[in-house]
């Protein structure tokens, strides 16, 4: 397991399930479907990702392809940090 | 305005006086002006008066001329004046000039076909000696609250939940069911409460013991029947606006002198203009300002307020306000809430009377019954979608949703998409437009403990509710069909309690409803939805029926809900700079892992996860903040009721 991965796991844990465990969450498991992001948790979401990685998610980025499962947001995450190592060089 | 209680003994037992006594001492804020007991044999009935007719003459339990019927009487008869005048004609003599007195001598003409006649708000207990029989009513869309208990020695029954708890045969145990309805539809369907022990009279039905044996019989029920439509406009306009002055100016029949709430919203702008439109010089407003922007609309009472040139008095609501009086709060809706929105009308009420009024005339029900709700709206959108799916431009209305909602709005196009997507059943369901609203609520269902899930399994609220629908339901539009789960659940059960009558008369102060006047119900029964809500325009007839009686500005305004701060009240010190905040000291007591534990409700540690999410300020999300304040009055509501619950009333 990747480190981003580490990390997105425990938010997904902690912030979204609270602890439990017995919801299994796959890593293409929907957020939406399952029911763990409510109208609104989009925003925490995303919140979340800009501190813990330190990155700017655009407005473009906000897509459930990019957000909606532990494997988008890892894929997603590394793609941005490429992105933005490529643009300090 | 007033409390009520009262105790039928079985088996040839007698009432007990010093019991009835506790029963009506615990809510003598709903009367503080004078309280009376009539005791009889194995019969009791108690009254705690809040003086506005009759302030000389009308007190309670009332008996006819000769002692055969006796009532005790919560609530006011508007059209009392004109019943008087015919009974009058009939025969009947009158001692007093009260309303209470009206309604003893039409039962003693009709029976319990009285409440056909009677337009107001009421509960009421009428105890027939001649025929031993005890007959209960409540109005017909549950403005006045009544419950009642069958212990093993009697009937109880009272205007609060809390007074029949203080009867000792009547167990103090939260129903696990009543819950399961809370976490879902935000009420109970009742007569379920969430207490085991306790029934509600559900709104527009009667109540018979006779021989110790309990009858339960409608009165009255919405139905629809849309047969006025658009060509038939205006009017329908001239219609309305006829029956909502009519039904305002008998809502100011009163011997104190009578105010009004001004949100700054449409419905209580329309009120009062009506009050001003009826002749009505000095008119006293009062409203709630938040200190929050977000949640603000004092510039739209202020507004209102010049305009209609009224003597306008508000109170400014911090977070810190709604934090503090949230226990107290509680102790009076005596049910779990998922929203703080009752805590600033507690503090409004607490103005009010401060400020001398004991009356209020206020704009609850227009949503429900003229069609001005976000979830009516909602669903016609997603209806709308759902006929052509792949359609890229329909979804598009979404954002004309929730334009108050700062989270909603700067939420991603995808996202809404995918919140308000139609599944393939959802067309089908009687619940179509509640759908995503009791979806995500019952979302909130993952905190509850494991035994709590456990013996939850077999609950089934939307399954309860589906079997408790009028059997006309299904024949209803779709419109009408969401209006309906409006009007007969949450307007009883949260609009008018938790918001209405509890938090108004925990400071004795008595609300007054002109759009839930009966008249004005049945007759927008028969309103096509094209003229309630024309395209997405909420409240169409209503707007074009007032016209210019109020600003512009807030004919035009989008519809702003009324909203308060949720889960950021309970913080204190904030979280500035990364600094973890600390919640009110009774929030992080009553939210600890053991105080958790000890109720045994809740899960400890998802909670304890929540909690320490709050703390740091990151619980945003709607759902998050239904579950904190969910959990938090669930605490409060066990810790008040159950534990610590007074064997006498606190003073």
């Amino acid at each position: 397991m990747t480190s981003i991965e580490t990390d997105v796991r425990r938010y997904i844990v902690d912030k979204l399930l609270f602890g439990r465990t017995d919801t299994v969450v796959n890593g293409d498991t929907s957020f939406l479907e399952s029911g763990l992001i409510d109208s609104t948790g989009v925003l925490e979401l995303v919140a979340f990702l800009e501190e813990q990685f330190h990155i700017k998610v655009e407005d473009e980025d906000l897509i459930p392809a990019n957000l909606d499962s532990i494997n988008a947001l890892t894929s997603f995450l590394e793609r941005k940090s490429a992105a933005s190592v490529n643009s300090q060089r | 305005m007033c409390g009520i209680a009262g105790f039928v003994a079985q088996n040839s037992g007698h009432c007990d006086r010093q019991m009835l006594r506790r029963m009506i001492e615990m809510v003598n804020y709903r009367g503080p002006d004078a309280s009376g007991i009539h005791v009889a044999g194995p019969v009791g009935l108690a009254h705690a008066r809040l003086s506005i007719i009759d302030i000389g003459g009308g007190h309670q339990p009332m008996h006819n001329e000769d002692e055969s019927v006796w009532i005790t009487f919560n609530g006011e008869i508007f059209n009392y004046v004109e019943l008087r005048e015919e009974l009058l004609k009939k025969g009947h003599r009158f001692q007093t000039q009260s309303d209470t007195e009206v309604i003893i001598h039409l039962y003693e003409e009709k029976g319990e076909d009285c409440v056909h006649d009677l337009n107001g708000q009421w509960a009421f207990a009428i105890w027939d000696s001649k025929r031993e029989r005890l007959f209960l009513s409540r109005d017909r869309l549950g403005v006045r609250p009544l419950f009642y208990a069958t212990p093993s020695e009697g009937f109880a029954f009272a205007s609060e939940i809390k007074s029949l708890l203080t009867v000792p045969s009547i167990s103090r145990e939260i129903d696990l069911a009543a819950l399961d309805e809370i976490f879902t539809f935000w009420v109970t369907v009742p007569p379920r409460t969430i207490f085991k022990g306790v029934s509600e009279l559900p709104p527009g039905h009667s109540l018979f013991l006779e021989q110790g044996h309990v009858r339960i019989q409608p009165y009255w029920t919405l139905d629809y029947n849309p047969s006025i439509g658009l060509q038939r406009e205006e009017e329908a306009r001239e219609t309305l606006l006829e029956l909502l002055l009519d039904a305002t100016r008998i809502r100011l029949r009163s011997d104190v002198p009578v105010g009004a709430y001004l949100s700054g919203g449409l419905d209580s702008t329309v009120i009062a203009a009506l009050v001003k439109k009826l002749g009505t010089t000095h008119l006293k407003t009062f409203s709630v300002a938040f200190e929050d922007k977000e949640f603000d609309e004092s510039s739209f009472q202020n507004e209102a307020s010049e305009f209609l040139k009224t003597d306008h008095e508000g109170v400014l609501c911090s977070s810190e306000d709604i934090g503090r009086v949230f226990p107290d709060v509680v102790w009076h809706t005596e049910k779990p809430v998922l929203r703080t929105a009752p805590a600033p009308l507690f503090l409004l009420s607490k103005l009010v009377r401060e400020q001398g009024y004991k009356v209020v005339l206020t704009g609850e029900g227009s949503d429900e019954v003229l069609g001005g709700y976000d979830i009516f709206k909602e669903a016609k959108i997603r209806r709308f979608w759902a006929k052509y799916p792949e359609s890229k431009l329909r979804p598009i209305l979404l954002r004309r949703l929730y334009p108050y909602l700062k989270s909603m709005q700067s939420q991603p196009d995808a996202y809404l998409r995918a919140f308000f997507h139609v599944r393939k059943d959802d067309l089908s369901s009687p619940f179509f437009s509640h759908l995503p609203r009791w979806d995500m609520t019952s979302k909130l269902k993952m905190f509850f403990s494991r035994e709590s899930r456990e013996l939850m399994k077999s609950c089934n609220a939307m399954g309860r509710l589906d079997a408790e629908l009028p059997s006309r339901f299904r024949q209803w539009d779709n419109f009408s069909q969401s209006q309906y789960l409006e009007a007969a659940h949450l307007l009883p059960g949260y609009i008018l309690s938790s918001q209405g009558d509890r938090m108004a008369m925990a400071h004795s102060v008595e609300g007054r409803f002109p759009f839930l006047d009966y008249r004005v119900v049945e007759f927008a029964s028969r309103l096509s939805p094209q003229l309630k809500m024309k395209v997405l325009n909420e409240k169409y007839l209503l707007k074009a029926a007032v016209g210019d009686l109020i600003p512009r500005s807030i004919r035009h305004r989008h519809k702003q809900p009324y909203r308060s701060p949720d889960s950021q009240s309970f913080l204190r010190g904030g979280t500035t700079g990364g600094k973890k905040g600390v919640l009110h000291e009774y929030a992080e007591e009553l939210m600890s892992p053991r105080a958790i534990s000890q109720a045994g409700i809740f899960d400890p540690e998802r909670v304890s996860k929540l909690v320490e999410k709050a703390r740091a300020g990151e619980v945003i999300g709607v759902k998050d903040n239904m579950a904190f304040v969910g959990i938090l009055s669930t605490q409060i509501v066990v810790d008040r009721f159950i534990k610590n619950f007074p064997k006498e009333r606190m003073t």
